[in-house]
């Protein structure tokens, strides 16, 4: 596949490398120091880092914002855009505004809903899905045409990302789901964070056989465990995720003061393993909070340095 | 048995304590009730099912609301029992009536002697 | 129908408080199906209203009036001859009903009674569950009679999201995810195939953001 964006994350995937990404969430405040500090912990170890849009519905410093702050100091920012809180204008808006700072790489999700955060109150917007959203930025890249029609004067150039999650039901829609945002346009896929390696494998297969591997780069979500307290939250608390009892048993396993390189152990062993995965294209690390291992797992998944391809 | 039951008790009999509504509890506290209690079958021995269970959320329903309007909703009451419970009947009925001699007399039934 | 819920008795009496002549108006339709506004709740707040003003020595007459319809004019129009012996009006029918009285009788005040929550089925007596949102274009033809605009907490067009969970929604277990119900009925309908039809951009202006909508049918008027 030959680059159609200036990307840098699509470089590295159409020339066949591994890529590696991961994220900030920016900060409940208007401090831009914490979004520099996370990045400057991770920016040598990864190709791009994507930067959440009010992540479970919490109110945080706007993620364009935030981009382009990694953009000011030279690094690739993922713009990640939920659905829940902009109508199509303020999308389109927020889009020209991002491709304004030539920011590259946009995130398209639908976003978890209000309950969850500090706004259970307020209204969602949803006036598009995250479906329509790939559609959406591939139209005003690919046709340099706004969604009314006219002309759009130096349109964006996004590559355009989104998430899958293969844990989620019904399960047999999972697959034909990832072939729908295909057809929908996007290039790149971010998984949910992946414990359940079988499971996960057993989605890639399905993947592979309709040769949808061929059509989008996968790049597989980890995020190491800190704590059994954390797993256990996950496995029960987060909606889609999908935490095999094994891990809480592994974890248990070992004292309480090791649970947290036991987390960093099973997350690398997970990368190692699906690092030979036929349609993995790369990684989308997610340390929540935890910014500063990222540069250890990344390296002893054995994927550092990292490529270049300007 | 000619067992003794407080003589200011007005007993209305009704096929089932299902067909008690809400409305008839109500308007016998307007029109100056002290108290109304509902007797019906023992739960789980409904001859139509769950008629008394009915009965029991409807007197439920007008405490709420004698509580809301400050009439006072434990002058409305449900009680269950056997039709072969005859002293348990009258025992009932003794109870209800000091209860409510307690409470006093109907606020509503004041306030309308007040107004008149 | 229209599914209503009763407002709690403290708000009415807040909401009437400095009135002495009030008329309880009942309505036959929907809200009598979800014992919300009907002739017996009409009987019940009115009973409650009347012992809680004598309770507080306030003299308010209330009466209780039901009509068949009351957003249709030639029902409202039925208690127009009796409507100077009130000073205020609480309905107990939906927002329609209260909106339509308000606009007939210019200087009453109409307070509503009720809480109109939206337009359901009833799945069994005292349980009433959303079905419509009346978006103005149809596409239940597409998600196999299933609506996620209604039934989807984030009215996702291509769902599920990545939130459904063993069938229910990730906002809370008792809903069931809309999306999981539109798989099961195509693969019943075997039509699992239509799934993968995308669902393009919907036009809202027939919904609630092209403003207050009508229906004209030059057909039917004179």
């Amino acid at each position: 596949m030959k680059a159609k964006t200036p990307s840098k994350l699509e470089k590295i995937l159409a020339a066949g490398h591994m890529a590696v990404t991961s994220e900030c969430g920016p900060p409940r405040g208007s401090d831009m120091e914490v979004i520099v500090e996370k990045a400057n912990l991770i920016k040598d170890h990864v190709d791009a880092i994507n930067i959440t849009d009010n992540q479970t519905s919490v109110t945080r410093m706007s993620s364009l914002a935030a981009c382009i702050q990694l953009k000011l100091m030279g690094l690739e920012p993922v713009l990640q855009m939920v659905t829940r809180d902009r109508n199509r204008i303020a999308l389109q808006s927020d889009i020209l505004g991002a491709a304004a700072f030539d920011i590259y790489n946009i995130l398209c999700l639908s976003g978890d809903h209000q309950s969850f955060g500090d706004c259970p109150t307020g209204q969602n917007v949803h006036d598009i899905d995250s479906m329509q959203l790939i559609q959406t930025v591939r139209h005003m890249r690919d046709d340099g045409k706004f969604l009314g029609g006219d002309d759009i004067k130096r349109p964006p150039q996004m590559y355009v990302g989104a998430a899958a999650n293969p844990f989620a039901d019904p399960f047999d829609i999972r697959v034909p789901r990832l072939a729908k945002k295909v057809a929908a346009g996007v290039e790149f896929i971010q998984t949910q964070c992946i414990y359940n390696l079988d499971k996960f494998e057993e989605w890639m297969k399905g993947v592979r056989e309709r040769g949808l591997h061929e059509k989008v780069y996968i790049l597989a979500g980890m995020t190491p465990m800190k704590s059994v307290g954390m797993a256990k939250y996950m496995q029960k608390r987060v909606p889609g995720m999908d935490v095999p009892d094994e891990i809480i048993k592994r974890l248990q396993g070992v004292e309480k003061g090791q649970q947290a390189a036991e987390g960093i152990k099973i997350c690398i062993e997970a990368m190692q393993r699906l690092k030979e995965v036929e349609g993995v294209a790369g990684f989308h690390v997610m340390a929540i909070e935890w910014e500063e291992k990222v540069p250890e797992i990344v390296e002893a998944a054995g994927l550092h340095p990292r490529p270049n391809v300007d | 048995m000619r067992l003794q039951y407080p003589s200011d008790i007005k007993i209305i009999l009704v096929p089932c304590t299902g067909k008690v509504d809400l409305i008839h509890i109500l308007h016998s506290f307007e029109k100056g009730a002290d108290g109304v209690y509902a007797v019906g079958c023992l739960e789980g021995d409904c001859h139509y099912n769950s008629g008394n269970l009915r009965a029991r959320k409807r007197v439920e329903q007008a405490q709420k609301i004698l509580d809301t309007i400050g009439i006072g909703g434990e002058r409305a009451q449900m009680y269950n029992l056997s039709s072969s419970e005859g002293p348990r009947f009258a025992q009932i009925a003794v109870e209800m009536d000091e209860k409510i001699r307690k409470l006093g007399p109907n606020p509503i039934k004041l306030a309308k002697k007040r107004a008149a | 129908m229209i599914v209503a819920d009763k407002k709690p008795i403290e708000e009415i009496i807040e909401e009437i408080k400095d009135h002495e002549k009030i008329l309880i108006l009942g309505c036959n339709e929907c809200v009598t199906v979800c014992e919300a506004g009907g002739k017996k709740e009409v009987g019940v707040l009115a009973s409650a209203l009347r012992m809680y003003f004598l309770n507080e020595g306030k003299e308010v007459k209330i009466d209780e009036v039901t009509l068949e319809r009351q957003c249709d004019h030639e029902y409202l129009e039925e208690i127009r001859d009796s409507m100077d012996q009130y000073d205020a009006v609480v309905s107990i029918a939906c927002g329609v009903g209260v909106q339509f009285m308000a606009e007939k009788y210019h200087d009453t005040p109409i307070y509503p009674g009720v809480n109109t929550c939206f337009m359901g089925v009833t799945e069994k007596r005292g349980l009433w569950t959303e079905r419509c949102q009346a978006c103005g274009e149809c596409i239940l033809a597409t998600t196999g009679g299933i609506c996620p605009i209604t039934r989807c907490a984030k009215r996702v067009l291509n769902g599920p999201c990545g939130g459904s969970v063993r069938g229910s929604c990730e906002i809370n277990k008792e809903i069931d995810c809309a999306w999981q119900l539109i798989v099961d009925r195509l693969k019943s309908l075997n039509r699992l195939d239509d799934y993968e039809t995308l669902c393009p951009l919907k036009d809202w202006s027939t919904d609630r953001a092209g403003g207050p909508r009508k229906v004209v049918r030059e057909d039917l008027q004179q």
